[in-house]
């Protein structure tokens, strides 16, 4: 066999070596490439950055603990940016574990926020099933969707839900998802039915399915996709996190795969014209 | 003197708010294309800007309630709370300064608040409703009057019988994976559609057949599909309740569970039918490398190039939705799949149509379709 | 009349639905919202159901010591002790039958059931996700070939992308002029994003979206009847 047939028949396990290595590398050696931004991302920044003071915003956390790498360095990103500008942020969870993802997301930003006071500054209601169904129902009372805060406590009792009485009151949306219910259902409610602007954050893999929402109706106004859309997010507002320090870890993963592509072609293309002399 | 200076003093107060009001038109209207729960208020207000909006509202004319404060730059709001259809609800505007005084406020307006019979804004929906289901009960009732129609192959579907074969050849089972969304998904009942027919294959050569679900709805359902199946076939002796089983709602739990079924049990063939999420690499892989044939099909478009990568065949899209008619070859359904076609065909004459009136600046197809 | 009567309620609350999306009086208008509530309800009870499958399956598998039958012993305990510390000590802020447990919450710094979820179960899902990583390596390297005009498009295609996704796409092409930025690795990955791969997208929803309608249709009108399990 030759030395190109048996790379055409390499044991996977070698490409899982390589990759390893090749991730685990820049992680512990930081090799800081530099990180462009794409327009989807500044059309978020843009948008959480010139609201007005005060501004009202809801977060949806629609995911959960498996794309939590991929997805929390963008919530926490959106949260320091939203303490930052004196925002008020109420977060919601069309996901059952979304509750969780959202409470470490503000966990790790009050480190740095240490004067945003629970019910004042920020809220968390929680967990509510129905996907689509809670959305509408939202916007119609959100009172009545969310009659207590994710720890029981009566919505009466928390000052920052006293000028919300459903989605129109919120200057905008952002959802971070997953999968479904998600961005889709935000889009499909809250903005088509209610005119609200929504952005949002999901894996590199729902992108593509996302993009036909980025049009000239904004039904998205933006769409971080994935750790890179997290990175740059960091990058714009000053504050590079895990995403920043993941980039450089999926750079050099990327770069492998266009390598072992290129490899397995010319070992495709050599072995097939070795093929055709021995016929 | 005293009483006249009063006089003028209350004449400038009244005459400037009556002045001011009638300088703000507000206009009150149903909502239209609704369930008779919100009224639209629009204004212009031409002045120093408020520090708030204040909105009151009323059911007799009299007691004026608030009830709510916005934005001071907006100029319009849908009022929905608590509106009854049928009711009349009269309006007023107060526009305020920072300390609550009034620097201005509107003249009363009324509306009634009706539920519509018809969504007008849905009516390109009703069209094309009205157009594809005439064009499939058209094929249907041809098929049923002995029109032959030509269905394309699919070579997926023609793979099932020679994956079943093989499976009895080797003596190793075979694996069905419908997905991980719940039974409300369409892709989920259309992966259970084809279980049907896998399902007699299997009883047929007495294979055995593994169906790990994610959601308890869909095992019930999958249960008795693979149970009557047996029962059609004439083997209800065959029949194994535990080959129909539930692992985890958890995605990731779930395709751990299926890829240590895969790695333990080396399945001859593995379906892979239904809503996929990010698991659909990680379940076809292994898949791969247990070296089973691998015949997959989702309508999930992020997910069919992952499929496409590392499995033998796909069903990309409508083919999924369409497998169950082509299995049965029933004319009844093989209508509906050319009656699909008609509308495909409408759909795509539309986008070319509407792309080359654009262009011109005739914008009535996207406005029709936008309802503007 | 087994076999008749499913068939009648889906006929009747199909068509319903399908109505209800074109008529916003009530009843019609919350038709939907309804009916999805229901279904919520139903698969709420029903996870009891898929439970008491799981237990019964795998005790079977031990008590008949079946190959392997230890692993599902594991399988086994991980549900009972999940199960019984939620009841006793609740999760996050909501109490359990034994309250709070303040001291078990300042010995592990979490309640317990938080404590599985945060290092056990998290980690477990995120490994599980990161697999991802290495099969997308093996299966790109296996599938994709410069086999046709197609493939080799396709395989251009995602090499561009790919760099221009990360860093060292920016790295590679930083250095062409402002003016020339749309040759940036980048953007003309966002270009291939914005323009390419979404019309591939939107024809395939498109067809996907058909596809939906005709499967809808054949099932409310009875000619679909496999999910009943049988012709």
């Amino acid at each position: 066999m030759s030395f190109f047939e048996k790379l055409m028949k390499i044991d996977r396990r070698i490409i899982f070596l390589l990759i390893f290595v090749g991730v685990a590398i820049p992680l512990i050696v930081a090799l800081n490439f530099e990180l462009e931004i794409t327009q989807p991302v500044r059309k978020v920044h843009g948008l959480v950055e010139d609201a007005d003071d005060g501004a009202y915003i809801l977060l949806s956390f629609d995911y959960g603990p498996s794309t939590k790498p991929e997805i929390q360095p963008m919530a926490i990103a959106i949260l320091k940016h939203a303490f930052e500008r004196d925002y008020k942020v109420v977060c919601s969870a069309l996901w059952p574990m979304g509750v969780l993802m959202c409470s470490e997301a503000i966990e790790s930003v009050k480190e740095e926020y240490p004067n945003i006071e629970y019910g004042v500054d920020y809220v968390n209601l929680g967990y509510k099933a129905g996907g689509l169904v809670t959305i509408n129902h939202m916007g119609k009372n959100m009172r009545e969707t969310f009659p207590t805060d994710a720890a029981n406590n009566p919505i009466s009792e928390i000052s920052i839900m006293d000028n919300i009485k459903n989605l129109t009151n919120f200057d905008f949306i952002v959802g971070f998802s997953s999968g479904s219910p998600g961005l889709k259902e935000w889009v499909q409610v809250a903005h088509d039915a209610y005119g609200v602007p929504v952005a949002g954050g999901s894996t590199a893999v729902q992108v593509p399915s996302l993009s036909p929402y980025l049009n000239r109706e904004n039904q998205l106004v933006g769409l971080l996709g994935g750790l890179k859309g997290a990175a740059e997010y960091e990058k714009l507002i000053a504050s590079p996190g895990t995403a920043v320090k993941g980039m450089d870890a999926q750079s050099i993963a990327h770069l492998l795969i266009i390598i072992f592509i290129t490899i397995g072609n010319i070992g495709y293309f050599v072995t097939g014209k070795y093929k055709q002399k021995r016929l | 003197m005293k009483k006249i200076f009063v006089f003028c003093v209350l004449l400038f107060l009244f005459g400037s708010s009556v002045w001011a009001s009638s300088d703000i038109p507000l206009t009150a209207q149903d909502h239209p294309d609704d369930d008779g729960s919100a009224i639209d208020l629009s204004w212009k207000y031409e002045g120093e800007l408020p520090f708030s909006i204040w909105i009151e509202r009323s059911e007799n004319g009299k007691d004026f309630k608030l009830i709510s404060k916005i934005a001071p730059a907006k100029t319009y709001i849908t009022d929905g709370k608590n509106i009854k259809p049928g009711n009349q609800y009269y309006y007023r505007l107060k526009f305020v300064d920072a300390q609550s005084n009034i620097m201005a406020s509107t003249d009363i307006v009324k509306a009634k608040s009706e539920a519509q019979w018809f969504n007008s804004r849905r009516t390109p929906l009703l069209v094309m409703v009205i157009i594809l289901s005439s064009a499939i009960l058209y094929f249907i009732l041809s098929a049923r009057k002995g029109k032959h129609l030509f269905i394309r192959k699919i070579a997926g579907l023609d793979t099932i019988e020679e994956a079943v074969g093989r499976a009895t050849e080797l003596g190793k089972p075979l694996l069905f994976v419908p997905g991980i969304m719940d039974l409300d998904n369409i892709q989920t009942l259309a992966g259970l559609n084809i279980l049907s027919h896998l399902a007699k294959k299997v009883a047929k050569y007495d294979s055995t057949l593994y169906v790990p679900v994610s959601k308890s709805m869909v095992l019930s359902t999958a249960k008795e599909i693979v149970k009557e199946a047996y029962l059609k076939v004439g083997r209800p002796d065959a029949f194994d309740s535990d080959s129909v089983f539930y692992l985890t709602d958890d995605q990731f739990g779930y395709v751990a569970g299926v890829d240590g079924i895969i790695v333990r049990e080396k399945p001859a063939a593995t379906f892979y039918l239904g809503a996929f999420y990010a698991e659909s690499l990680i379940l076809a892989e292994t898949g791969f490398e247990s070296g089973a044939i691998q015949i997959a099909g989702t309508a999930m478009p992020s997910q069919i190039p992952f499929f496409v990568a590392a499995c033998d065949y796909t069903l990309i899209g409508e083919e999924l939705f369409a497998a169950s008619a082509y299995l049965s070859d029933q004319p009844n359904q093989l209508g509906c799949l050319k009656g699909q076609d008609v509308g495909k065909a409408l759909i795509l004459i539309t986008i070319f149509v509407g792309i080359i009136l654009d262009i011109l600046g005739i914008n009535i197809i996207t406005n029709f379709l936008q309802m503007k | 009349m087994k076999r008749q009567f499913p068939l009648v309620i889906t006929f009747f609350v199909g068509m319903l639905v399908i109505v209800s999306q074109f008529i916003p009086h009530q009843p019609f208008g919350h038709l939907s919202d309804t009916l999805e509530s229901w279904f919520l309800i139903i698969s709420g009870f029903a996870i009891l159901l898929g439970q008491l499958n799981l237990l019964k399956v795998n005790i079977i598998k031990i008590h008949r010591k079946s190959r392997n039958w230890q692993y599902y012993i594991v399988c086994v305990v991980s549900f009972v002790v999940m199960i019984t510390i939620g009841i006793l000590w609740g999760t996050q802020d909501q109490p359990g039958l034994l309250g709070q447990g303040s001291a078990l919450v300042s010995f592990f710094g979490r309640k317990p059931f938080d404590y599985i979820f945060k290092y056990f179960f998290e980690n477990l899902s995120a490994t599980m996700f990161s697999l991802l990583a290495f099969f997308m390596a093996s299966a790109s390297y296996r599938a994709f070939r410069a086999r046709n005009l197609e493939s080799s498009l396709l395989l251009i295609s995602a090499v561009l992308v790919m760099l221009g996704r990360t860093t060292i796409g920016t790295w590679l092409t930083g250095w062409i002029p402002e003016n020339l930025t749309y040759l940036h690795l980048p953007q003309i990955a966002d270009f291939i994003m914005k323009y390419l791969q979404k019309t591939g997208q939107r024809a395939i929803m498109i067809c996907a979206g058909l596809g939906i309608v005709g499967s809808s249709l054949r099932i409310i009108l009875g000619i679909e009847r496999s999910y009943l399990g049988g012709k």
